[in-house]
């Protein structure tokens, strides 16, 4: 028993290299990023090993950066992370009995888009030590790439670090556009929400709504249109979904935690 | 001077709602969502999140707009060709500091 559970952490160990390797260089450019914002050094890497995951914590700390209120950045970064609700519905349904309580709290902290996508392509029932040595990997490249960008960026000169503001929002192209290449429903959300955000900011009316709240009412408009007008049919969810989050890690998809 | 108390909070209410959504399924319910309504939209959230983000403010995300415009050009070009995300990340950046030299 003991015997096998070492196995399954190392098969996870093997299985989490690959994601531990495509996370560094994103995070380095988030530890580049937070610091040339003003976060501190030891601050950046406390925010990639408490939330181990991408565009939730880019939006928060720009949110912080610009110093916006504790609701607001509580409520984007929510949003943002409501898909991982899905990841984890379908990852319970594959856990093994032996998965107690503390064991789940404990690989639910782990759950990031990559991780679900390699767990959800193993056969059979998932059990503990396999997701242990998943994790480790991802969760070390993830902060060790946060801590190298972090100190390097303490050392750019004024005129690069001033350049570093648009990185963000690169990589958030960077992680819609292929999408909205593939799709016609997903690239008319993304039009009606930025047309949302846009009309928000610049009608008069609008004034009072703070920029956090403006990228969450679009946002709810965007998503919620695009369900009304393209539901994706019952059975087919779980499968494109899937398909989706778990083909085999791509050069792309590698790199969105 | 960034006031750390204030970052330390809002950093832990983010680690909170990261792991809330997380962990609740796991732990709490063992039946899938069936609406499928609710589906899609969970499904086109992080699109709808991520452009709502990335623009306007994108134009706003240097000091310059000529900068900030040509920068964005370029992430659009790069992403479009469905380059890594770092490779269109630096690509703007990299647009926008020698704009900047330029302007």
């Amino acid at each position: 028993m003991k015997k096998a559970g070492i196995n399954e952490f190392r098969y996870g160990l093997k299985r989490g290299l690959p994601i531990a390797l495509g996370y560094v260089p994103v995070s380095f450019t988030f530890g580049l990023i937070a610091v040339s914002g003003g976060i501190p050094v030891w601050m950046a890497i406390f925010i990639s090993l408490s939330n181990l995951t991408s565009a939730g914590q880019f939006a928060g700390t720009n949110l912080i950066i610009s110093g916006a209120g504790y609701f607001e950045i509580t409520l984007t970064t929510f949003i943002i992370n409501i898909r991982y609700m899905l990841m984890s519905l379908s990852l319970s349904q594959r856990l093994n009995k032996e998965m107690n309580l503390p064991k789940r709290l404990l690989i639910g902290y782990g759950v990031t888009d990559e991780i679900f996508s390699v767990a959800s392509m193993e056969k059979g029932r998932l059990n503990f030590p396999y997701f242990i040595g998943l994790i480790i990997g991802p969760v070390i490249g993830w902060t060790t790439g946060t801590a190298l960008g972090a100190v390097i960026s303490t050392a750019l000169p004024d005129s690069l670090s001033g350049a570093m503001g648009i990185a963000l929002y690169g990589m958030f192209i960077a992680i819609v556009l292929p999408e909205a290449k593939k799709s016609k429903p997903i690239t008319l959300i993304v039009a009606i929400s930025v047309l949302a955000v846009c009309l928000l900011r610049y009608v008069p009316v609008f004034k009072m709504v703070s920029s956090g709240f403006r990228v969450i009412i679009a946002t709810v408009i965007g998503a919620g249109i695009g369900a009304v007008l393209f539901p994706i049919k019952d059975d087919t969810v779980s499968d494109e979904v899937k398909v989706e989050a778990s083909a085999p890690p791509k050069e792309t998809e590698k790199e969105k935690i | 001077m960034m006031d750390l108390t204030y970052a330390f909070i809002a950093v832990l209410l983010m680690a909170t709602v990261t792991y809330i959504p997380r962990v609740l399924p796991i732990v709490i319910f063992r039946r899938e969502i069936k609406s499928k309504y609710i589906k899609s939209f969970l499904r086109y959230v992080p699109f709808a999140v991520l452009g709502a983000l990335t623009f306007p403010d994108i134009f706003y995300s240097t000091n310059n707009i000529y900068t900030a415009v040509a920068g964005t050009i370029v992430a659009l070009f790069l992403a479009y060709k469905e380059k890594s995300l770092v490779i269109v990340a630096v690509g703007a950046i990299l647009t926008v500091y020698i704009t900047g030299l330029i302007i």
